[in-house]
């Protein structure tokens, strides 16, 4: 165990170690020299004014940037230890083990068992492949909703259904840490609370990066947040710090709503 | 003033003069698109009186005759369906190949872009152009003579960039966020354009392959460069066999003196369009087939 700027690290590591990472589109920076340590099971809010970089922050994190031509990253991020931009690995390999659920629900234009399906298939599963699709669908608290629908489309579900859809996709992989990308900011207040009840049952098994500018949320649902400013981290601590004693005069100023 | 002014205006005469101007507008473009209807329907009853009374079996069925009551369609059919199927067998696999390399695997660089805009210039290439390459290049330079294959491997250069085009927008019309969604989930290159943006794409190049074929079976110039002639007595047994196709069986017996040939001709234009209607037709029926589907 080991506790800096009251983040808490087990003895295992963490799950994610970020050294000054810089991340440029072209010659324009948009993340400059960010630092950060996600420990293992917990859920880590990324906040901050829109164009702040949160999601090329996150981006990085599954090697989603390389299909940006344009992006370059550098510095070092070290998952469970290794450097995931280190020459050897490949970038297939570290998306399947950290998922990600993007802003807006898309699910594939296939039936609800296929689109859960298909994670596994491409990777090669082996096994009883409907007993992993409705595991799935029950960790996405989305089972008792389509359990008699399986083979319908997936455009049939309301937008707050999708969105636990690709939820389910992605755990159907089994990947270590999940990523999201203001996964709620398209659906409406019950929707939303759902997903949040979701990510708080989730956290029991995953390791949870979450982007969000509704700051009610991060302070609802994360046990960290880091407060991004112009492609620079402000200040990153335990999110009841952040939003009661933050130490920057900038990050009190955003999460009372004076700016942003 | 009253609680209802609002809804009239306030300016009568600008209001008058705004609402005739969108009048004039519409009667204009009603009016184009009357001339196009209309010419193309007188076209149609023409040929439709003239050749209906010769439509028959027979004529389907027959073999080319000096004589216009014995002489048949069979020969250019069968040559217009081999050219049809053997085209449609080159050009589909090699433009989509090209389509998917230019939107998905290439970098945007220079090369792209000029192989892109050369493309587009392709297709506006006048198609005797097509005819003198495919003379020299499949004719003479690899020696496949005057046959179904150099036919169609002259017709597939003249619409691939046609199908290529097509198909890169088929492509380009799936959205990112599917791409992003399978990439997340461990996917390869391979998988995402196989799984995800080819099944999602195919009826747009689908449709687009149809209705660039229907224009290759409606072709005359390049194939009498690469060698079609108006008069073959057999349907052909191969790719190599030598062949005719409906447009210039058609053309060849508009030319004749004789008035029965122009029957004929009628009736041989009535089957060129009822094949390329019914082309035209497979592509509307894929196209909502899929659309309402998703
Ligand atoms: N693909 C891209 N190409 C160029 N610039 C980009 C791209 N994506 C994001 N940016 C720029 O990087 C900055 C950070 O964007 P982003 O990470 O999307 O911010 P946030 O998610 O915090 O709103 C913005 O200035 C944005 O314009
Ligand atoms: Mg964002």
């Amino acid at each position: 165990m080991s506790t800096t700027y009251g983040i808490t690290i087990g003895s295992d590591g963490p799950a994610l170690e970020v050294r000054d990472v810089n991340v440029h589109y072209g010659s324009k920076q948009a993340i400059d020299g960010v630092s950060l340590t996600v420990p293992k099971k917990k859920v880590v809010a990324l906040i901050g004014p829109s164009g702040c970089g949160k999601s090329t922050l996150l981006r990085c994190f599954n090697r989603m940037n390389d299909l940006v031509p344009s992006a370059r990253v550098d510095g070092l991020i070290e998952f469970r230890g290794h450097d995931l931009y280190a020459p050897d690995v490949d970038p297939v390999e570290v998306r399947r083990r950290i998922g990600m659920v993007f802003q807006k629900p898309n699910p594939f234009p296939k039936s609800i068992y296929e689109n859960v399906a298909f994670g596994p298939k491409i990777n090669g599963f082996r096994g009883d492949l409907d007993e992993l699709v409705e595991t799935s669908l029950r960790q996405a608290a989305l089972w008792d909703e389509v359990s008699d629908r399986l083979g319908d489309s997936a455009y049939a579900l309301s937008g707050g259904q999708q969105q636990r859809l690709c939820i389910a996709r992605t755990l159907a992989v089994k990947p270590e840490l999940v990523l999201m990308d203001e996964p709620a900011s398209a659906l409406d207040p019950i929707a939303t609370q759902k997903i949040e009840e979701l990510i708080y049952e989730l956290k029991e098994q995953y390791t949870i990066v979450i982007v969000t500018h509704n700051m009610q949320q991060a302070a609802r649902i994360s046990d960290y947040t880091a407060f991004l400013y112009m492609g620079k981290l402000i200040e990153y601590g335990p999110t009841d710090t952040i939003f009661t004693n933050p130490r920057e005069e900038r990050t009190e100023a955003y999460v009372t709503g004076r700016f942003g | 003033m009253s609680a209802g002014d609002w809804l009239t205006g306030s300016d009568a005469a600008f209001d008058r003069r705004r609402k005739l101007k969108g009048a004039v507008f519409a009667g204009a473009c009603g009016a184009a698109t009357l001339v196009g209807v209309v010419s193309l329907g007188v076209l149609l009853v023409d040929v439709i009186i003239d050749g209906i009374a010769s439509l028959d079996w027979r004529f389907v069925t027959a073999l080319p005759s000096r004589f216009p009551e014995r002489a048949g369609i069979k020969v250019a059919l069968a040559g217009s369906v081999w050219i049809l199927v053997l085209t449609a067998l080159i050009s589909f696999p090699l433009s989509v190949a090209a389509a998917i390399y230019l939107e998905e695997y290439a970098n945007r660089g220079w090369v792209s872009k000029t192989i892109q805009t050369n493309i587009a210039n392709l297709a506006g290439v006048p198609s005797i152009v097509y005819g003198i390459l495919g003379l020299a290049l499949f004719v003479r330079g690899l020696g496949l003579g005057r046959s179904v294959l150099s036919g169609a491997l002259t017709l597939s250069l003249l619409i691939m960039p046609v199908i290529i085009i097509a198909a890169q927008e088929a492509i380009r019309a799936v959205p990112p966020t599917i791409r992003e969604a399978a990439y997340g989930l461990g996917a390869t290159r391979w998988q995402v354009v196989s799984r995800q943006v080819l099944p999602m794409a195919l009826p747009g190049i689908l449709t687009g392959t149809i209705l660039a074929l229907s224009r290759a079976v409606g072709e005359t110039a390049p194939l009498i460069m690469v060698g079609a002639v108006g008069f073959i007595a057999f349907t052909p047994e191969g790719p190599m066999s030598p062949f005719t196709v409906l447009p210039l069986q058609i053309y060849q017996w508009v030319s004749r003196p004789q008035d029965e040939f122009r029957a004929i001709a009628a009736a041989g234009i009535i089957v060129l369009l009822l094949l390329l209607l019914s082309m035209n037709a497979v592509a509307i029926v894929l196209r909502n087939r899929y659309s309402s589907k998703t």
